[in-house]
């Protein structure tokens, strides 16, 4: 392992001074990616600028009725917090479907936003990967894809964004909020995270040196009745092969409001804007929803042997929403 | 000495224990290979092949040596020679632990050099950092069941063998089942990786180490080293498990070599992910199987071939035919174990090697077979219950499978089944429940023990055994207590120290057997010596045994221990997720000596069961060789959430001719519970999954290619 320099920051204006838009270096917060990646030569930073204990830890009600939630709150914080917990189910369920208990005492909200794929040619270093190694290939294509995207790739990355919070907070129109030396800027979660294109190792549209000082939800009535629900290859700590946020309120049979958002489909949680158009206004039925769900999938462009998560996502999705309905009905 | 062994039974042997090192272990004072301080010590860092197939061209350790720490690099070029033909005793050692003798690379993951430093992270930092040139060569990793370069191989057992004409059988059977399984390349990751400190003492070779068997090490280093088996010492009194990966392999040899050049210890141990292509691995295989039944149900044919893959440099074959030739017989039978050399790492035994996934292949088809009779897949079994071994002619020492299946169908509820598939629901869940059969050798080998009557009037037990969390040491000490007629507390075991004298591996489920053997003639022998009223010597007495003429007059016999497998499954068809609900194990496993520890041996076999049912996979990347995903991050295995109830439990099986009555637990518990999984997956949807591991892409595509 690289030696590098360990500096702890005082405040939000320190930190970011401490990085001092040095490529070379990063913020540390729970570390529970970070140190990963630096244990398998991914990332080999000169500097780290833990910001682990900068006073970000707080959820606060907004006043106009959303929550403000600091970047260093952890996900388990975050999951068991009682205005998360009534307001938007969804968000503490996508958390506590994620890692473990012990990572979930460590990671924080800020970290979890821009924690890197798990792409098994990403990780390894002796791998080709243009999001590592820009312009070196990317052997998912022809190798191993069988959890890669369906949504939203290109011929230079398939790999999945890993998060299950992020997908949450995308159905959640949450805004990313961050400090630069210049001051401080927000960003919309949806447009948080980069289009692939061809420049996949260009993930966020942060400035250099942004540190993420807290992330606010806007109130969002519909999630009262809302459900995440995480497929994976075993029943608990592992990424997803599809998930789905999903919020539903329906009134005399007929769709009144819905948002919807999928997980390990794509770069980035993929926020289903044309399933929420297609569900909004129509009957309330399995056929509504999975009208819904087509209409999204129709993007999808699966991969030789990830043609099965178009089946799931599908299914799922209806399977979400039929739940909800039927909740709703009781 | 029979007697002495069943006045025993009443007393320590078959009473539940609590592990004897339990308490070191849980506060962390019993300390590991890689956890014991040497002065000096330096740390080896292994530096693995980047390409698949090809030879080195150059390897640039001047700029390496120039980094902060470094001591050495060790490679082809310059580490001392090792000879490798020789014969021990699990036949000819695999090349890959002759680290550094040549140039060429034959798969991916194979060392190539050695980097040692004063700190590990510096010697990782250089081994990162060491460039090394390669001319790569074309290479092959394909493997398929009908490969054309596939041939039958002996061995631990033959690779063919055949009765009976197969086709007029299956031409005259009223019911055929006829299909294709396949099982993935399976790993085995102990809790502990590998680790090994070697060091040079007063002209006396001192290794501390991870592995199955103190004294099995001595002889390959004595082999690979040519030095005298007496100047080498090994120990390893805490091994954090094992499952058929700790024998010799590359860091040990690595860190001898270092130690030898550097005369200072050197402490070389694995990462996971180079626990990958160094510890070895289940080759995955295809297994044909065809079963021909008349009309009752019995079996007229029985065919298992199977074909397995293996290095270019080792030829190791799983066995998996190997389990027909013990379960069922037929007119027409035939087993055949092929394999196909490819250039990819050595596989090596792994816990229930053959029996796994050839269970899986066969109880699956059994099952098969029971549906298409409309035979209820107990009785199926019961009506084909052979009278002596199927292939060997040989009669049963003992065979308790019926008794294992009418507790398990009746603990289980199996009376209420409904056969059809495809009709039970809960919400989302579709529900079956399915059954299995399990076997597995129970052999014996020679091994030798000493036992101390102390001065204070305690005894002390001296065996190069292993406890690799078995709980083989307590295990040990009931035994020695009641051969000695002695309370536990009594008795202290010492195992793990070459310096106690030969002794079976824990391997094969034969540990505790064969060391159970040698201590029951140690402590026979050493009663008589013993006159009531004697005073013992401040040294002790202390007697040895040799089990080798005892276990070389022991009756030819098919020696097996049994197991009744069931499993209830959930499976969602609009995920593809499968669960556990619950699982039952009944054994016929012979004296249970600690039923504490033994029942952790079940459950933990039936939990690797669930594992290979549903989790685990190591898919190789054709282009590059190796393992995508190559850690505990990519490569799944079981979670708590994913364990469900699971009982196990055994039935009387007490052998009377047999000189311990004690058979392998170690590994029959994995045997038959993936088959049994699998055949309630078919329960619950309908359908059959004969590729494992049963994946929800799986179960979403199935009925397509995909």
């Amino acid at each position: 392992m690289r030696e590098f320099d360990y500096r702890r920051a005082p405040d939000v204006s320190g930190a970011v001074a401490l990085l001092d838009d040095d490529p070379d270096a990063r913020y540390l917060a729970g570390g529970t990616n970070l140190v990963d990646l630096m244990k398998s030569g991914v990332e080999r930073p000169g500097r780290l600028v833990d910001v682990r204990e900068l006073p970000l830890d707080r959820i606060e009600s907004a006043p106009d009725g959303g929550l403000r939630i600091g970047a260093t709150v952890t996900n388990s914080d975050l999951a068991a917090h009682p205005d998360v917990r009534s307001r938007y189910p969804m968000l503490t369920q996508a958390v506590l479907a994620g890692a473990s208990g012990q990572l979930r005492n460590m990671a924080t909200v800020g970290g979890n936003l821009l924690q890197r794929t798990r792409c098994a040619y990403f990780t390894d270093t002796t791998k080709p990967c243009n999001k590592r190694a820009p312009g070196s290939g990317c052997p998912a294509l022809s190798g191993e894809h069988h959890n890669h995207a369906i949504l939203g790739a290109s011929e230079t990355c398939v790999a999945v964004h890993p998060s299950d919070m992020a997908v949450a907070l995308a159905a959640l129109d949450a805004v990313v909020h961050y400090e630069t030396a210049d001051g401080q800027g927000e960003l919309p979660l949806d447009q948080l995270y980069l289009p692939v294109a061809d420049t996949p190792h260009r993930e966020t549209a942060l400035p250099t040196g942004a540190l993420i000082t807290g992330v606010f939800l806007p109130p969002v009535p519909v999630a009262a009745r809302s459900r995440y629900r995480k497929v994976r290859e075993r029943a608990s700590y592992a990424f997803a092969i599809g998930s789905v946020a999903a919020a539903l309120d329906t009134r005399d049979g007929v769709v009144h409001d819905a948002r919807l958002a999928f997980g390990a489909v794509a770069s980035r949680p993929w926020r289903a804007r044309t399933a929420e158009r297609a569900l909004i206004g129509a009957p309330a039925t399995a056929e509504t929803y999975a009208a819904a769900a087509a209409a999204e999938l129709a993007a999808a462009r699966p991969l030789p042997h990830n043609g099965y998560k178009v089946t799931l996502m599908h299914n799922l999705t209806v399977a979400v929403l039929s739940e909800l309905a039927e909740e709703a009905a009781l | 000495m029979t007697t002495t062994a069943q006045e025993a039974a009443v007393r320590a042997v078959g009473t539940g224990h609590v592990r004897v090192e339990g308490r070191d272990k849980v506060t962390g004072a019993a300390r590991y290979a890689g956890d014991i301080p040497f002065t000096e010590l330096a740390y080896g860092w292994l530096v693995l092949s980047t390409v698949v197939r090809g030879r080195i061209r150059d390897i640039a350790s001047g700029p390496v040596l120039e980094m902060p720490g470094v001591v050495a690099v060790l490679d082809h070029r310059n580490a001392p020679r090792l000879e490798t033909d020789y014969v021990s005793l699990l036949g000819r050692p695999d090349p890959t632990c002759a680290v550094f003798q040549h140039d060429a690379v034959p798969h991916l993951g194979w060392p190539v050099a050695l980097v040692v430093a004063q700190t590990p992270e510096q010697a990782r930092e250089a081994a990162e950092a060491l460039v090394v040139e390669y001319e790569p060569l074309p290479h092959d990793i394909e493997f398929t069941g009908d490969h054309p370069d596939s041939y039958p191989v002996d061995g631990h057992m033959p690779g063919v063998t055949d009765k009976g004409d197969q086709e007029a059988e299956l031409a005259a059977s009223a019911a055929v089942v006829d299909e294709e399984y396949t099982t993935p390349e399976e790993h085995h990751h102990p809790m502990e990786p590998h680790a090994a400190t070697a060091r040079w003492e007063d002209g006396r070779l001192e290794v501390v180490d991870s592995n199955q068997g103190a004294t099995w090490v001595v002889g390959e280093l004595a082999n690979l080293f040519s030095l005298d088996p007496a100047s080498i010492r090994v120990r390893s009194e805490h091994v954090g498990g094992g499952f058929g990966s700790k024998g010799v392999r590359a860091h040990q040899v690595a860190a001898v070599m270092a130690a030898t050049v550097l005369q200072r210890p050197v402490r070389v141990a694995l990462t996971r992910p180079q626990m990958f292509a160094l510890a070895g691995h289940r080759s995955p295989t295809v297994q044909r199987v065809r079963l021909g039944a008349d009309t009752e149900g019995r079996l007229r044919a029985l065919d298992h071939r199977s074909v397995s893959r293996t290095s270019k440099v080792y030829e190791f074959v799983e066995a998996s035919a190997g389990v027909a030739r013990v379960m069922y017989d037929a007119a027409a039978h035939h087993t055949e174990n092929r394999v196909v050399r490819r250039d990819v790492p050595s596989p090596t035994f792994m816990r229930g090697p053959g029996e796994a996934p050839g269970a899986f292949a066969l109880e699956s088809a059994l099952d098969e077979l029971a549906e298409k009779c409309g035979i209820d897949p107990i009785e199926l079994r019961l009506r084909n219950e052979p009278d002596k071994g199927p292939v060997s002619g040989l009669p049963f020492a003992t065979r308790n499978l019926r008794a294992c299946f009418e507790e398990g169908a009746r603990r289980f509820g199996w009376a209420q089944r409904d056969p059809r598939p495809g009709v039970r629901r809960d919400g989302r869940w579709l529900l079956g429940t399915g059954t299995a059969a399990a076997s597995f050798p129970a052999g014996a080998a020679p091994s030798t023990a000493a036992i101390t009557a102390e001065a204070d009037g305690r005894f002390t037990v001296r065996i190069a055994a292993t406890d690799i969390g078995t709980g083989a040491r307590t295990a040990l000490t009931l035994v020695a207590a009641d051969a000695l007629d002695v309370a536990p507390e009594r008795v202290t075991v010492r195992i793990g120290d070459s310096e106690f004298g030969f002794a079976m591996i824990a391997g094969g489920s034969m540990g505790t057997r064969s060391w159970s053997m040698a201590v029951i003639a140690a402590a026979r022998d050493l009663r008589e010596r013993l006159v009531p009223g004697m005073a013992i010597p401040a040294e002790g007495i202390t007697v040895r045994s040799d089990t080798t003429a005892q276990i070389a007059a022991l009756a030819n016999m098919e020696r097996h221990s049994y197991g009744a497998q069931f499993a209830e499954a959930a499976v969602d068809p609009a995920t593809g997720e499968v669960r556990v609900r619950r699982m039952l194990g009944i054994f016929a496993a012979g004296r249970i000596v600690n039923p504490l520890t033994a029942r952790s041996q079940f459950t933990g076999g039936m939990t690797w069961g669930i594992s290979m049912a549903l989790h685990e996979e190591a898919v190789r990347d054709p282009a590059f060789g190796g393992p995508v995903g190559a850690d505990l991050a990519g490569y799944h295995v079981a979670t708590n959430a994913d364990v469900p109830r699971i009982e196990a439990d055994w039935v009387d099986d007490t052998d009377p001719d047999d000189p311990v009555g004690i058979k392998g637990i170690g590994e029959v518990a994995i045997v038959g519970a993936a088959a049994a999984i699998a055949n309630a997956v078919w329960h619950a949807t309908g359908v059959r999954h004969r590729s494992l591991p049963i994946r929800p892409s799986r179960v979403l595509t199935a009925g397509s290619d995909a």
